[in-house]
């Protein structure tokens, strides 16, 4: 057994955890050899993060085992995860801006006394050593997102660590500060260190590594030996995958209506200030299911914020029912009839804490009311009337809203975004991460919707279930759009344009 | 004006200085560790209280200023079971350590109001130093508790700078995931900040009781634990614009009793005629003044204040 653990630097096996609502990991597995840079692929929730966090003695498995350099080991904290040799950078980097390079860089292993110059100029040492320049006096929130990177990596060299863990490494990068990371990674692997590699970006992980693990639903579906012999579509359609069941059939169609919602040349930048969103032309019709396709991160969030006026854009106009409404704020667009089923339905869509009866009724408390004041009997009976509308299991309508599971968490946010009948519904992300029933509740609303007129923009990662229910499929990569297809087109062809941005013939 | 009264004044000045800086140097200490303590005042009235007393008992003013500190650091202790392990509100914790403290101390003191103590500390003349003119009297003829704060103040700063605990320190204070990723524990640093926050708090409390107001009567801090945590701010965060800020508000507090026996005329007006309500609230309009000129120059770069300041930290949370 020992013997043949020895060979991997790194082996994950069975690892299972589950946290409210969500299962994250359900008994994958990782093995990473020594010497080598190991893709960790898969989609938002496919518990690739969670995998990592458990490497790195953030996270507790609820079973499984971790093995590090042929050990079998248990962490009870990063501190032991460090002392075993795991390095981790996480995609928001852990440094603190007011401290220096080289404080950041010695934080947690630093000599009882401090001697500044001492400190720095081993500091410069190391990155000399590696190829990786910064300036050790410089205080972190001087830096470039590349430099910041940089410490970090040194960061875990300081510690010697002999597996480094990236997590989307070059989402914050320019391409030329990228190109540096991945010889600097090529560099650490041909030193006898292995790197778990974690990103979207297929291009880049097929220049970079050498082998791959896909995780999907929590298991380990597929693992890749030799990365130069696949191909970038096979190996989405690896991530992709095909569900099991859940989806709707797909509706019969229809005639489209009248324009609902229509996007002219919009730019928008994201909230680091870079161009998001270029050039977006777009028109979403009443009674048809316009699905956006992309790889998350490609502007989606962005697209969805610019039309609920959660974000202005720098250029472009937005109109709902042929107003203008660029700029408008997320109130008038409700109250023009555009409703919004956000990513993240905790954070954005719903307060966790505030009871469900105070959740149901946020967007349309104006229509609670007896006179000036709100009526607690009108709110309770219409947080009923969508808890039976919407099929949501709940406790007490007086409890907070967090105890739900991630379906009726959906299904309530859904129904309350739809009781006063909008005519444009955006649905981010709407059936990530919930169950088979769930899913296909979920679906079935939305193709309700469509039939009942709505114009529904919808944005989404599983690429069957945008197949299944779209009328026009939108492929956007890196904040532009690079196609448009009718219903029949084949996954190929959009995971070509979609994971690559080549853009159809 | 005699030149007895004014050197009297900054003689106060010093004293004064001294109470406020202790226990803000002690929140400082807390809050570059990223919790806030609002339960100063309560802190340094139990200090004033268990000091005036063991030095009744005992007769040494050594062993009640320590003891005084050790009843601070168990009650610092409770806001950082509370708002540290336990995770609460600090807000919330602190005001109640406050309140709690004025009462408890109330209760504990109920049978020595108005008794006057034994012993208290005499004044360090420094030799060769405290003959100076002036001088002498106001830097060099205090008592140790004054150079004690002096050397606290100095440790404080070196720790901060200096060594891998006070590096640590500070990195809790402005983000504790990160902190918590390199393999310090989020919860001692913040615990062992909060108590020895509440020991220099209770210290100070002690100083009050044992010699610039000796003995206890309830609520003689009087609201110089709310000045303490103003004057953290004022300071931004660092010990040596803490202790000129201590010496600006020491200025202030020991001005007020003194102001309407000042014959003078300042800017026109009789110095005199000068309410003294309105010399106390004058550290909480400077405070206010500081923080506008603090968000304003700051206002391309990381604030002074440290950044994770108040908020709990959870590792397992999603």
């Amino acid at each position: 057994m020992a013997s043949e653990n020895a060979d991997h630097a790194v082996w994950l096996r069975g690892i299972e955890k589950q946290f409210p609502g969500v299962i994250a990991c359900a008994g994958a597995d990782l093995r990473v050899r020594p010497g080598t840079i190991h893709a960790l692929l898969g989609e938002n929730g496919a518990g690739k993060t969670t995998m990592v966090n458990v490497l790195a003695g953030i996270y507790r498995p609820d079973a499984g085992e971790v093995w590090v350099n042929g050990q079998r080991r248990s962490f009870h904290s990063p501190a032991d995860a460090i002392a075993a040799g795991v390095g981790m950078v996480y995609q928001e980097f852990r440094l603190v801006p007011t401290l220096t390079v080289a404080e950041n860089i010695v934080l947690g292993s630093a000599p009882r006394l401090l001697r500044s110059t001492e400190i720095e100029e081993r500091v410069a040492e190391l990155s000399a050593a590696y190829g990786m320049a910064a300036d050790p006096t410089r205080p972190v929130w001087q830096l470039s997102m590349g430099e910041r990177q940089r410490v970090e990596i040194l960061k875990s060299l300081w510690r010697n660590a002999s597996v480094l863990v990236m997590d989307e490494p070059t989402a914050v990068l320019t391409p030329g500060e990228a190109a540096e990371l991945g010889a600097a990674l090529r560099a650490m692997a041909e030193g006898g260190r292995s790197v778990i590699y974690i990103s979207h970006k297929l291009d880049q992980v097929v220049a970079f590594c050498d082998e791959a693990t896909v995780l999907r639903q929590g298991k380990t579906v597929a693992t890749v030996k030799d990365l130069q012999d696949v191909d970038l579509t096979s190996l989405a359609e690896m991530m992709v995958g095909s569900s099991e069941g859940g989806y709707v059939d797909r509706p019969p169609a229809v005639e489209a209506g009248p324009e609902v919602l229509s996007l002219q040349g919009v730019c928008a930048l994201n909230d680091r200030g870079l161009p998001a969103l270029t050039d977006i032309n777009m028109t979403v019709h009443a009674g048809e299911i316009v699905g956006i396709v992309g790889v998350s991160g490609n502007g989606q969030k962005e697209l969805a914020e610019v039309i609920n006026g959660l974000r202005r854009p720098t250029e472009g106009r937005v109109t709902v029912k042929g107003r203008d409404v660029t700029g408008a704020s997320p109130g008038d667009l409700y109250r023009m009839g555009v409703a919004y089923v956000p990513e993240d339905r905790l954070g954005v869509g719903l307060a966790p804490k505030m009871s469900v009866v105070d959740n149901a009724v946020v967007r349309s408390y104006r229509s609670q009311r007896q006179g000036m004041f709100l009526s607690i009997s009108k709110c309770v009976k219409f947080c009923q009337s969508l808890v039976e509308r919407f099929s949501v299991r709940v406790g007490r309508l007086n409890d907070p809203i967090a105890g739900l599971s991630g379906g009726n968490l959906q299904r309530l946010l859904l129904g309350r975004e739809l009781a006063e009948q909008p005519s444009v519904l955006v649905a981010a992300q709407p059936s990530r991460g919930l169950d088979v029933q769930g899913v296909a509740a979920i679906q079935g609303h939305l193709v309700d919707q469509r039939a009942a007129g709505v114009g529904v923009l919808l944005i989404s990662e599983d690429l069957d279930e945008l197949l299944a229910l779209s009328d026009r499929l939108i492929v956007m990569f890196e904040g532009r759009i690079m196609g448009e297809y009718g219903p029949d087109v084949t996954p190929r062809t959009i995971l070509g344009s979609a994971m690559a941005g080549k853009a159809p013939k | 004006m005699s030149e007895a009264a004014i050197v009297g004044l900054f003689v106060a000045t010093v004293q004064f200085g001294t109470l406020v800086f202790l226990a803000a140097l002690g929140e400082l200490i807390a809050e570059r560790a990223g919790v806030l303590n609002l339960g100063v005042e309560g802190m340094m009235t139990m200090g004033a209280v268990s000091g005036f007393m063991v030095g009744l008992e005992t007769g040494s003013p050594w062993a009640a200023f320590i003891a005084a500190a050790a009843v601070g650091a168990l009650v610092g202790g409770l806001h950082a079971l509370v708002s540290v392990v336990l995770g609460a509100d600090q807000v919330v914790s602190g005001l109640a350590l406050t309140i709690g403290g004025l009462g408890l101390a109330a209760y504990v003191g109920r049978n020595v109001v108005g008794e006057r103590p034994e012993t208290k500390f005499t004044d360090l003349g420094i030799v060769g130093l405290a003959d100076i003119p002036w001088f002498g009297d106001i830097f060099f003829n205090q008592p140790p508790v004054v150079y004690v704060a002096v050397l606290l103040g100095l440790a404080v700063w070196f720790v901060l700078t200096r060594t891998r605990w006070g590096l640590a320190l500070r990195a809790v204070g402005e983000s504790a995931p990160t902190t918590d990723a390199v393999g310090h524990s989020v919860m001692a640093l913040r615990s062992g900040a909060v108590m020895v926050g509440g020991a220099f708090a209770g210290a100070g409390g002690a100083f009050l009781s044992l010699y610039m107001a000796p003995g206890w009567t309830e609520g003689m801090v009087a609201g110089r634990g709310w000045i303490a945590v103003a004057l953290v701010i004022f300071g931004a965060w660092r010990p040596g614009r803490l202790a000129l800020g201590a010496l600006l508000f020491g200025f202030t507090l020991a001005l007020q009793p003194r102001l309407q026996s000042f014959d003078i005329e300042f800017l026109g007006v009789d110095v005199n005629r000068i309410s003294p309500a309105l010399l106390g609230i004058l550290p909480f309009v400077l405070t206010v003044v500081v923080l506008v000129i603090i968000s304003w120059r700051f206002r391309h770069r990381p604030s002074p204040a440290p950044a994770a300041l108040g908020l709990p930290y959870r590792r397992e949370e999603r």
